[in-house]
């Protein structure tokens, strides 16, 4: 029985937290009352998305919106269809050293998950290799693998698990901001 | 405001006790095969304590029918306990080739006490019989310590009814990391997390369980303490650590580190110090376990498909084990030493094989399509592993020949990654 009175209690003192009412410092003159906050409409230079990250990253119309690469089963070669993919993200990144990159290598669901950890992390490792020979650094890649287990498509047929035989290529901003 | 803060967290507390009973869903066993030869054995109804008897003897003939091996052979009518006078013809008469019978009675502290005694009907001899003291909660326990004496007495092996098991419900978007008796019951959850656990293995002494959580974003390993719910992070470093595996001293775990760039096979002790690099390989090096005879089974693409290999727990050159089809992953040697239990891809279908490491002579043990995670019971006789039934995860014990056959399934999620607890203490 006391339990359930609980939480009675709770909701009543929320209510009555939210519901106090606050003193007018102003002693009552009227606001204007104003749309949009601050009144101020903000404008982005060129370049940059509503979120300041560069457009070249983010419009889905650019090439460098492609952060997938799609791997054949049990492969964790890099495939030719690729090539330029690649080498778009490698000239990005060669010409912004601030930017960074984690690549998450992924597999399908079948088979043993520790051997799907560590085909994940070999599918990763080959995107940066390719990345790292085309002359981005080092220490602007870093790759992991979530294995089988953050599937992108949930299905459990052929369509699904070649969706998740994939790498993905999030950026890092030089301000830290990530992933995107 | 600091009142409200107060009750706030008591009704946290409510919650989360109301959402621990909801999350322990049960384990609900069905057996769908059995052995060619069960040993017809007569369990008389324990006399005494009417409640406690009836949980007692209800887990004993339970365990030893889902075991395969025994035919339970009817007892309505006998009023027996340990040390009622046996007549063997009756009971040979009527087909059983063992009869248990025993009795629970209060001991002076206020605990049970069960007491049987197992005879050989054949013979017209007393086998044995034990006394197990027992708390009024730990009835199904002390069923499980006789169900273990008759089997080891039947069968010359040693039982693993008292045994628990390990394994990972993923149940509305959460991870829980469960620890349940050998049939199921019992279910307690030792780890809830939002992100995926996988990989539990049992220390030898079954005091603590080796793990690999996602919830830094990435894949770490813990050794986390059963009882006192002590976790220590045994290795956390760039890039996956995963895939371990105890020594059979429970000192060192092997584990798999991707930090130089591919996945290799390292052995560290159990509080993270003194690693050692065990294999040197261009490619993919998992799964490591430890056998008795001081060796590491392994998974590797060195030979350009995932195949099992076998190096020295000190490192040095390895030998390829498996050789047919070009899938064969998650090796796990028995405890005896006698076999090993895999994996095996065989025209798309991912199947529970074992290998007899003497002849090399392996054989499919399962006509399912998704089985996964293969772990011996201590006795090396059935192999537990998580498949696929109507599209959810499913837990099944399969025996070392393929012939006995049971599932585990829990109705509100799918359950994976099982680990059989060594035996009991």
């Amino acid at each position: 029985m006391k339990k359930l009175l609980i939480p009675a209690l709770v909701l009543a003192s929320i209510v009555g937290c939210s519901s106090t009412p606050i003193p007018d410092e102003n002693g009552g003159a009227p606001v204007e009352s104003r749309t949009g906050g601050s009144g101020v409409a903000p404008v982005i230079a060129g370049g940059l998305d509503s979120r300041g990250l560069p457009m070249e990253l983010t419009d889905p119309k650019s090439k460098l919106a492609q952060r997938s690469i799609y791997f054949d089963l049990d492969s964790y070669e890099v495939k030719g269809d690729y090539k330029d993919l690649v080498a778009a993200h490698a000239k990005y990144l060669v010409g912004k050293p601030g930017f960074k990159m984690l690549i998450q290598g992924n597999t399908d669901e079948r088979g043993s998950r520790e051997y799907n950890l560590a085909l994940g992390q070999k599918r990763a490792e080959a995107i940066k290799r390719s990345l790292t020979l085309l002359g981005a650094k080092e220490d602007q890649l870093e790759s992991v693998s979530l294995g089988e287990e953050k599937p992108k498509n949930p299905g459990h047929d052929d369509s699904a698990w070649a969706e998740n035989r994939r790498g993905d290529m999030l950026y890092k901003a030089a301000d830290g901001r990530g992933e995107f | 405001m600091n009142t409200m803060h107060l009750i706030t967290r008591r009704i946290f507390l409510v919650f989360s006790l109301l959402t621990a009973t909801v999350a322990q869903a049960q384990l609900s066993i069905e057996i769908t095969g059995a052995g060619a030869n069960r040993i017809p054995v007569a369990i008389a109804d324990l006399s005494g304590d009417p409640t406690a008897s009836r949980v007692v003897t209800a887990t004993i003939r339970s365990d030893l029918e889902r075991s395969g091996l025994f035919k339970l052979v009817d007892t309505t009518g006998a009023a027996l306990d340990e040390n009622s006078p046996i007549n063997h013809g009756e009971w040979k008469g009527k087909g059983a080739d063992a009869l248990a019978a025993g009795s629970m009675a209060r001991s002076p502290d206020g605990r049970m006490e069960a007491r049987f005694r197992l005879y050989d009907t054949q013979k017209g001899v007393m086998l044995g019989g034990k006394a197990f003291v027992t708390g009024n909660d730990q009835l199904r326990a002390a069923g499980h310590r006789i169900a273990d004496e008759i089997y080891e007495k039947l069968t010359g092996e040693k039982g693993v009814f008292s045994t628990r098991i390990a394994y990972v419900v993923k149940s509305r978007g959460q991870f829980l990391l469960q620890i349940a008796d050998a049939d199921g019951q019992g279910a307690a959850t030792a780890l809830t997390s939002a992100e995926p656990i996988i990989s539990p293995v049992w220390s030898p002494d079954g005091g603590r369980l080796a793990y690999v959580s996602f919830e830094k974003k990435k894949p770490v390993i813990y050794v986390h303490s059963i009882a006192t719910g002590q976790r220590t992070i045994v290795a956390n470093f760039k890039g996956s650590n995963s895939a371990p595996g105890w020594s059979t001293d429970g000192r060192r775990l092997a584990i798999v580190l991707s930090k130089d760039g591919n996945s290799q096979i390292y052995s560290v002790n159990a509080d993270g110090s003194g690693l050692q690099r065990i294999t040197q390989s261009a490619g993919i090096d998992t799964e490591p376990r430890y056998s008795v005879d001081g060796n590491i089974y392994f998974t590797s693409d060195r030979g350009g498909s995932p195949q099992i290999y076998r190096v020295s727990a000190n490192g040095g050159d390895a030998q390829r084990v498996t050789f047919e089809g070009s899938y064969n992953v998650s090796p796990r040697p028995s405890p005896d030493g006698k076999s090993l239990a895999f994996i095996s891809r065989r025209e798309g279908r991912f199947q529970l094989a074992a290998m007899d490491l003497a002849s090399r002579q392996t054989q499919i043990l399962t006509d399912s399509n998704k089985d996964e995670s293969p772990s011996f019971a201590p006795n090396s006789r059935m192999i537990l592993i998580a498949t696929e039934m109507g599209g959810r995860g499913v837990l099944s014990a399969v025996s070392s020949d393929g012939r006995i056959k049971q599932r585990l399934s829990v109705a509100a999620g799918d359950v994976r990654e099982p680990a059989w607890g060594p035996f009991s203490k």
